[in-house]
């Protein structure tokens, strides 16, 4: 943790960096960092601590400056930033989620493919034998930024956005990829669906993913999706864990 | 009998607000939350609620809303001119600023906000609503909060925790609080860098204008363009409320309580939390200069807000039943013509 950089963000936020790259290592000293905040939270510590905010290569430190101040919050940050240093591998959740990749509900993924020089199915074969991680959420509640997507499936955003792209979209953009928990616009990939939710308020948690989780995908037929999608109480969080840390 | 505030007509833009929905910000979910915690605490101190209790923020133009409870308490912070009218009787004048007890079948009438784009109505005991992820607070794009995560509608009804109002004087601020007029504060950072020098010394040195793309997201400024020196573009990072971010196009954009968790375009300088509520009350084509700050004299001034608003709430003066209220007759003269404006909106 010797390359960690400290921003100012006003007077109720700092911003620990660890570097401007978009990576699996700059990622997992960012959840090293945010997982060892939190255990000194359990144990009492970091009052006037808000909460954490892990990004592709930064971990925002909110607080409460009626409670604590910069000075005393980034000397206990910079202290546990030390104490983790040797560990920054962060114990996250492994998920497999099932993917129907038709046509219909994976517009893009022939034409991705063809651009790489792979069949359809060498594209399938592709995404669903990586491992992705969880690199951060954002851009909307539940939306997660995985990396790992294989290089021949690596390309830039589409030139224009679509105007809806469908809740349950799997898409990719150069080396991430993602679930839209809701539809929306959306300028990225679309290569399937899943019909698990990743966002549903009636459910715990609400929200599936959290940064340091990985994932792998599982190819899945239209009638398992047609399914799932009719009654959600099929794949619910628990069957869809394939491990903790 | 069910206890609530029936809406008529909901105003301009009126949502439930509280302090924000924290503890969810690394999953996505915007806090939201008040733009002018200052005028949410008031309005709660009024109806002698705990600080943080939701209100109604209203934008520019106020609902009209009737009472379905035996009696409620209710306040709004800010300058806005109401009237309150019984059961199929004439609307008489009511200060804004102070408590009022209402009674079964009264309307309330919540005008224009004056001087600022935004103003709070507290009602005393709250509203019987279950929190979604810990907030009673209105995230409208992705409709979480009560109500559907929507904004009330005509014919929404706001179920009430008490029943009938305490039986206690009704308060009146002394003064309005003073929000200040200076330069805004800023801490420089935390991509001061991705700047050109001339860039930064422009930010200090102009004067901005809030452009009527204004809402709780943020607020786009007009002014001299603040030029980056290569990309606008970073790896996304985390965000708070008033940091000021310069898309490509170099014209900045003061984040509010709606905005993303993280964004992609280089930040300059992030407001302190002390000049916050100001921005969230600025209407369109509010001029607006900015003064960098240390961190710590940023914590000092939030500390100083916080030791004013203490004290605006300490030296809050009880009005007894019978007492008249001289404010409302001052304003008499102008409440019709204001009443029949809004009831127009309903048309």
């Amino acid at each position: 943790m010797d390359t960690l950089r400290i921003a100012d963000v006003g007077d109720t936020a700092f911003s620990v960096e660890f570097g401007d790259t978009i990576d699996p290592a700059t990622s997992a000293k960012v959840t090293g960092l945010r997982h060892a905040i939190q255990r000194a939270r359990r144990d009492g510590g970091l009052p006037g601590l808000v909460e954490t905010v892990p990004t592709f290569r930064s971990l925002l430190i909110q607080y409460d400056p009626l409670v604590t101040g910069r000075a005393a919050l980034e000397a206990d940050i910079r202290a546990i930033a030390r104490d983790c240093g040797g560990a920054p591998r962060a114990a996250g959740r492994s998920w497999l989620i099932p993917v129907c990749y038709d046509e219909d509900l994976g517009e893009d993924l022939a034409a991705l493919g063809k651009a790489g020089g792979l069949s359809r199915d060498e594209a399938v074969g592709l995404h669903t034998g990586a491992e992705f991680m969880v690199y951060m959420l954002g851009f909307m509640p539940g939306f997660a930024y995985m990396g790992g997507v294989p290089a021949p499936l690596r390309r830039p955003r589409r030139p224009s956005p679509r105007l809806k792209v469908p809740a349950g979209s799997v898409a990719v953009a150069e080396s991430l990829c993602a679930v839209y928990p809701w539809e929306s616009p959306g300028g990225w990939h679309l290569i399937g669906q899943t019909p698990v939710s990743f966002f549903d308020l009636s459910r715990e948690p609400p929200i599936l993913l959290e940064a340091g989780d990985r994932v792998r995908f599982r190819a899945i037929g239209r009638a398992e999706f047609d399914a799932a999608r009719r009654d959600p109480g099929l794949m619910t969080p628990h069957t869809l864990l394939a491990g903790e840390g | 009998m069910s206890q609530g505030l029936e809406i008529i007509h909901p105003g301009l833009y009126t949502s439930l607000q509280d302090l924000g929905r924290f503890g969810f910000q690394d999953l996505g979910v915007p806090t939201a939350g008040a733009l002018d915690f200052v005028g949410l605490r008031l309005a709660n101190a009024l109806v002698g609620n705990r600080p943080g209790e939701a209100c109604l923020e209203i934008s520019y133009m106020g609902p009209v809303i009737r009472v379905a409870a035996d009696t409620v308490r209710i306040a709004v912070a800010g300058d806005v001119r109401l009237a309150i009218a019984d059961s199929g009787g004439a609307p008489r004048a009511a200060a804004s600023n102070r408590s009022h007890r209402l009674k079964r079948g009264d309307t309330l009438t919540v005008g224009a906000v004056a001087g600022a784009s935004t103003a709070y109505l507290a009602v005393e005991g709250g509203f019987a609503l279950e929190p979604v992820m810990g907030s009673l607070s209105c995230y409208a794009r992705a409709g979480l909060g009560p109500l559907g995560g929507k904004p009330p509608v005509a014919g929404t009804v706001l179920p009430l925790r008490l029943v009938r109002c305490r039986d206690s004087d009704d308060l009146a601020l002394r003064a309005p609080m003073a929000y200040g007029d200076g330069p805004i504060r800023v801490v420089p950072g935390p991509q001061k860098e991705a700047f050109t020098d001339a860039a930064f010394a422009t930010l200090l040195e102009s004067e901005y204008r809030v452009t009527s793309q204004a809402d709780r997201m943020g607020l786009r400024l007009d002014g001299p363009p603040l030029r980056h020196r290569a990309s606008a573009d970073i790896p996304s990072d985390g965000l708070v409320s008033g940091c000021i971010q310069v898309p490509g196009d170099s014209a900045p954009i003061i984040l509010l309580a709606d905005h993303q968790t993280v964004g992609g375009y280089a930040k300059i300088a992030t407001v302190i939390s002390a000049d916050l509520p100001r921005l969230g009350r600025a209407v369109p084509g509010t001029a607006l200069r900015f003064a960098a700050v240390p961190v710590a004299e940023g914590e000092a001034a939030r500390r100083g807000l916080e030791r004013a608003i203490e004290r605006t709430i300490a030296e809050m003066t009880a009005i007894p039943p019978t007492g008249i209220d001289l404010q409302a007759l001052y304003g008499a003269e102008l409440i019709s013509g204001m009443v029949d404006a809004v009831s127009g909106l309903g048309r």
